[in-house]
């Protein structure tokens, strides 16, 4: 039975049914796999996965053109009982970019993973392709999920998923990192779960749609929010809780780092949002959110220093995700308290660019790295000279991921940034205009660094790659994903207001 | 002061007592055993919860109840999966420590391909 979001009156309407399917497809292929076993896990995979693209293009489709939150009510029971799925516009442009990152993925570590027929199976396939599901089955229910303790449940789904990422290769000090990251994901999530318990203990529910409603001003909330956004926040890796991502990102396989920094911990920065603008009623706390914006921008500022000084490449990038993910928090400061205002909602619009944008790029460029070290048998930024010879579609993509990082038009990153630089200078905050400035110019600085390796003159004695120009070709069409994404007009955008309260206005830019 | 404030501020010691022993203690160990103090406080609170908002006739509300048992479920899955870790740490390695070993290139020690 599905219910209109309105909610008494009975509508039947199929859209509903997408999202269950978005959920349930990739679970099914996990289930599949691991019955069917080692070969056929790759093949499960690769079936999967333009079915579940095509839901998630289909859902954007469906919410867009409908311009309202799509709904699913699991059973027909109502919440409180029962738990919805709901899809607005964020949601729905987040289950397209995840489809797209691990589209991309599937199609990259075919290489990586595969098992040749005559060939013993082997076991890092078959947890590589299950995992690569269920990755991508928790991420759709954290996108969807209305319900708090589903959200918990399916956070740890993810935890779950992504740790085993982490330690594929085996070796003793990607399991230390594995294990450092579950940790930290621990300790997030059961921050979260407290915050949960106080939440349900205050109000009865934990349908979000309904806790809006209900929700006060009390010392319960402050403590409930404050206990998951902590939580949340060590999942997100912001600085100063970041210790954990870059020895996780940077010894995981090429894919498989891939989706970690692109995706999986934007789920948790995904989360904050839901608690921030969809569970607390206005108006929020401004100190707070100052405080939010002073740990990304501290974030910037450090995780870029630190990426200058690194020796190998697969480091560098993974503390630019340090940094990235510093742009994503300075949306706080920029919204809040600008709520429903033209230049508000340009900063809540340049946020999000900036996180889909920063999922291709550093897709592209993990893969990237990952191509590199094939073809050099190492990863060290000292002795890159010349690689450009060898793969020029992986330099180039690497390159053009770097654009959309520093924010140099026409990129994604550039419109992120510049909506972010307007509405800071517009709402009278200009300390963060010039932390945007110096972030980029630093991103400029290290991916300089490392182009200028790539490409030097002459080459050095090289190196026969057997690096197909089929997987060049991926990375590089992720790259001009983040690129296309600076097409976009300079404006707030519709679609990521489906939902929500708010003015969508057109800013004089 | 009743049942239900004493367990409650029983769950709030297992909290803090779990979130000190996991920031203080070093060992990976000794860290999943605080998780687990501090899950045992959560589910504890959770208890409380459905004991306050029993309607009248019931003993408690089954919401609460129903995500103690899922939460137990996540907490032994994690326990699990940080165990198994941990032993292959240290089948490789010989030791279970957070912190890279201080011998240079821990790298390249204990690869097994």
């Amino acid at each position: 039975m599905i219910l209109d979001a309105a909610g008494d009156q009975v509508v039947l309407h199929a859209p509903g049914y997408l999202l269950v399917l978005a959920i349930v497809l990739p679970v099914a292929g996990v289930l599949l796999s691991f019955l069917l076993g080692g070969r056929y896990a790759e093949r499960t995979a690769l079936c999967v996965i333009p079915l579940g693209l095509g839901i998630a293009i289909a859902i954007l489709f469906e919410v867009s053109r409908a311009a309202k939150t799509l709904t699913y009510i699991l059973g027909g029971w109502q919440p409180p009982l029962g738990i919805a799925l709901r899809a607005d516009g964020l949601s729905a442009a987040m289950l397209v970019t995840t489809a797209l990152v691990i589209a991309a993925t599937g199609l990259f570590a075919r290489a990586d993973f595969r098992t040749p027929n005559g060939v013993v199976e082997a076991r890092s396939p078959l947890v590589f392709w299950t995992l690569l599901l269920a990755v991508w089955a928790a991420l759709n229910a954290v996108f969807l999920g209305s319900d708090l303790f589903n959200l918990y449940v399916a956070l740890e789904l993810l935890t779950f998923a992504a740790v085993p990422l982490v330690c594929l290769s085996g070796r003793a000090d990607t399991i230390t990192a594995a294990l450092r990251y579950l940790i930290f994901a621990l300790a997030g999530s059961i921050l979260y779960l407290l915050g949960t318990a106080l939440l349900y203990g205050t109000y009865g529910t934990l349908d979000i749609v309904l806790l809006h409603e209900r929700i006060g001003a009390e010392p319960a909330v402050w403590i409930a929010v404050a206990l998951m956004t902590a939580g949340l926040l060590a999942k997100t890796a912001l600085f100063p809780m970041h210790f954990w991502l870059p020895p996780a990102h940077a010894g995981a396989p090429a894919p498989a780092s891939a989706v970690l920094s692109a995706l999986v911990i934007k789920a948790s920065y995904f989360l904050i949002i839901r608690i921030w603008f969809d569970v607390l009623p206005g108006p929020r706390s401004v100190a707070a959110a100052q405080m939010l914006g002073t740990m990304g921008a501290a974030a910037i500022i450090f995780g870029s220093v630190i990426a200058l000084q690194q020796a190998r490449l697969k480091l560098l990038i993974a503390y630019s995700t340090v940094a990235q993910i510093g742009y994503l928090f300075l949306m706080f400061p920029l919204v809040v308290g600008f709520d429903a205002q033209p230049w508000g909602n340009a900063a809540w619009t340049g946020g999000w660019i900036q996180l889909f944008s920063h999922a291709f790029a550093k897709a592209a460029m993990f893969m990237a790295a990952g191509l590199i070290a094939e073809a050099l048998g190492h990863d060290r930024i000292a002795d890159l000279d010349g690689v450009g010879r060898a793969l020029p579609m992986t330099v180039l993509a690497f390159g053009i991921a770097g654009i959309s990082l520093m924010g140099v038009p026409p990129s994604g990153g550039f419109v992120a940034k510049w909506l972010l630089l307007i509405a800071s200078a517009e709402e009278g905050q200009w300390w963060w205009a010039a932390v945007i400035i110096i972030g980029g110019l630093l991103a400029g600085a290290y991916v300089v660094r490392v182009l200028t390796r790539m490409i030097a003159y002459p080459p050095k004695a090289l190196l026969h790659s057997n690096v197909t120009r089929r997987r060049e070709a991926i990375p590089l069409a992720l790259a001009v994903c983040s690129l296309l994404l600076g097409f976009l007009p300079l404006q707030p955008s519709e679609l990521l207001q489906i939902g929500r309260p708010g003015v969508i206005g057109s800013v004089p830019l | 002061m009743t049942g239900a404030t004493i367990f409650g501020l029983c769950g709030a010691a297992l909290v803090g007592l779990g979130l000190f022993g996991a920031i203080v203690n070093p060992q990976p160990l000794r860290k999943i055993l605080a998780f687990n103090l501090l899950g045992g406080g959560v589910f504890l609170m959770f208890g409380v919860i459905a004991r306050r908002g029993a309607a009248a006739g019931f003993f408690g509300d089954p919401v609460p109840q129903a995500m103690v048992i899922t939460g137990i479920v996540v907490a032994f899955s994690a326990t699990a999966l940080a165990v198994a870790l941990m032993l292959r740490l240290f089948q490789l390695s010989g030791r279970i420590a957070l912190t890279p070993e201080p011998s240079a290139e821990a790298q390249s020690r204990g690869a097994d391909g």
